[in-house]
């Protein structure tokens, strides 16, 4: 049985530890509603963005000389993983979700014989994966000095796809990041972006023409690459929103794990005190008593 | 009949500008510059670096633009970019800070023909501004 001495100190150590996972709780649910903003703002551009393509790609005469970054080099050898997750720890199942998306996803190419680069973007994805798969990955980056989501850091990890495809370093490229659904359920996506995946986007209806300046090819080429970064961009912003929500769901947990322990604690503390004088009563019964 | 359509720009973190007033907008396309007006056809255009014009009943907006995609379709003008700077709001220091950043970029070797000239033009633009 646990002193009264160890039980008050354990019990003012897990009161300060709930101090701080309700501090961070705070702190996640102030920067969720920033970061749900910033998803929600961000939308309209990819949407447009990729209704663009849509027009462009359904427009396009001649399907054999397409842009290889929205028909695919015909091979699907190399796979390129890029695998999105945050460079802070502390956020609920986060992170050990995207990797275990990417990890049954890897598993598969690996089985069909393929072969697999991975490109982690954010340092806990970057640490869970190296154990396993540390020779595939070709490149880990993060973002730690950014505050914020920005289009800026989305370009370089676009750039840095770009190049990889253009040097024919790899044939398919997904991005793995979690989708931002509310506070408590984020799902893990997996996302083909090269070759661009116009299947499960939703047909186009409108058959109207348009008139292109410069034409449709070299349209598609320039706007492609945009189309890269624009989709990680808004993977990063899915991304941070639901890093934030998660984090404020595991936080809040903890907080009220941490008071049902003080709870526990708090009677277990206050029995033993009266035990204790209790005994001390007896002692001093019995000894009067025996007089 | 009304004369006026609507403008929209939007760059990746939000929607940026938003107008139904619109009479005419004037923007940098990759093959010189043009001219949009109500019942234009649809168009799908690159942008270079230069400057928007939007005339509109409110009042006339010029915008520094670096890159970008339009769209005119059914009497909507959508312009996505990644870059761009209400001229009003621009001060000196910043027009020099991009200026810099240019002709940094310009004096690279390894850079393509078609950079280069996107560059030169943003140069020329940017100059034309001071």
């Amino acid at each position: 049985m646990a002193s009264l001495d160890d039980l008050k100190k354990r019990i003012a150590s897990v009161k300060s530890t709930q101090k701080i996972t309700k501090a961070m709780k705070m702190v996640a649910a102030a920067k969720l509603r920033k970061a749900q903003e910033s998803a929600e703002k961000g939308r309209p551009y990819s949407e447009k963005m990729n209704n663009v393509i849509l027009n462009l790609s359904s427009g396009i005469s001649d399907k054999e000389n397409a842009p290889k970054l929205l028909s695919g080099t015909g091979n699907d050898k190399v796979h390129l993983c890029v695998v999105m997750t945050s460079d802070r720890g502390l956020c609920g199942g986060f992170n050990s979700n995207i990797i275990k998306k990417a990890k049954s996803y890897f598993s598969k190419i690996l089985s069909e014989g393929k072969e697999l680069k991975i490109i982690t973007v954010g340092s806990k994805g970057n640490d869970q994966l190296k154990r396993m798969y540390g020779d595939k990955i070709v490149e880990n980056i993060s973002f730690k000095e950014s505050k914020n989501v920005n289009y800026f850091d989305a370009d370089k990890v676009g750039k840095i796809v770009i190049d990889k495809f253009e040097s024919s370093e790899f044939d398919i490229c997904t991005i793995f990041y979690n989708q931002f659904k509310n506070v408590i359920t984020q799902i893990p996506q997996a996302q083909q972006i090269i070759p661009l995946n116009s299947e499960d986007s939703e047909e186009n209806t409108s058959e109207e023409s348009y008139e292109f300046e410069p034409d449709e090819d070299e349209i598609l080429s320039n706007l492609l690459p945009k189309n890269i970064s624009t989709q990680i961009f808004k993977a990063m912003l899915e991304n941070s929103a639901s890093e934030q929500g998660s984090r404020m769901s595991a936080m809040d947990n903890a907080t009220r794990n941490a008071g049902e322990m003080v709870d526990k604690l708090t009677i277990q503390y206050n029995r033993s005190r009266q035990a204790a004088i209790t005994k001390e009563l007896i002692e001093i019964i019995s000894g009067a008593e025996s007089l | 009949m009304s004369e006026e359509f609507k403008i929209e720009i939007v760059n990746p973190e939000k929607s940026f500008l938003i107008k139904d007033d619109v009479s005419e907008v004037v923007v940098p396309a990759y093959e010189g510059e043009m001219g949009i007006l109500k019942d234009h056809i649809s168009i799908i255009s690159f942008l270079k670096p230069g400057i928007i014009k939007i005339l509109s009943k409110s009042g006339d907006e010029s915008y520094y633009i670096e890159d970008g995609i339009v769209e005119f379709k059914n009497n909507n003008l959508s312009i996505l970019t990644s870059s761009i700077f209400n001229i009003a709001d621009m001060d000196k220091s910043k027009q020099q800070d991009l200026l810099k950043q240019a002709e940094e970029e310009s004096g690279k070797e390894e850079i393509s023909d078609q950079s280069r000239y996107l560059i030169d033009q943003k140069i020329e633009v940017l100059k034309t501004l001071n």
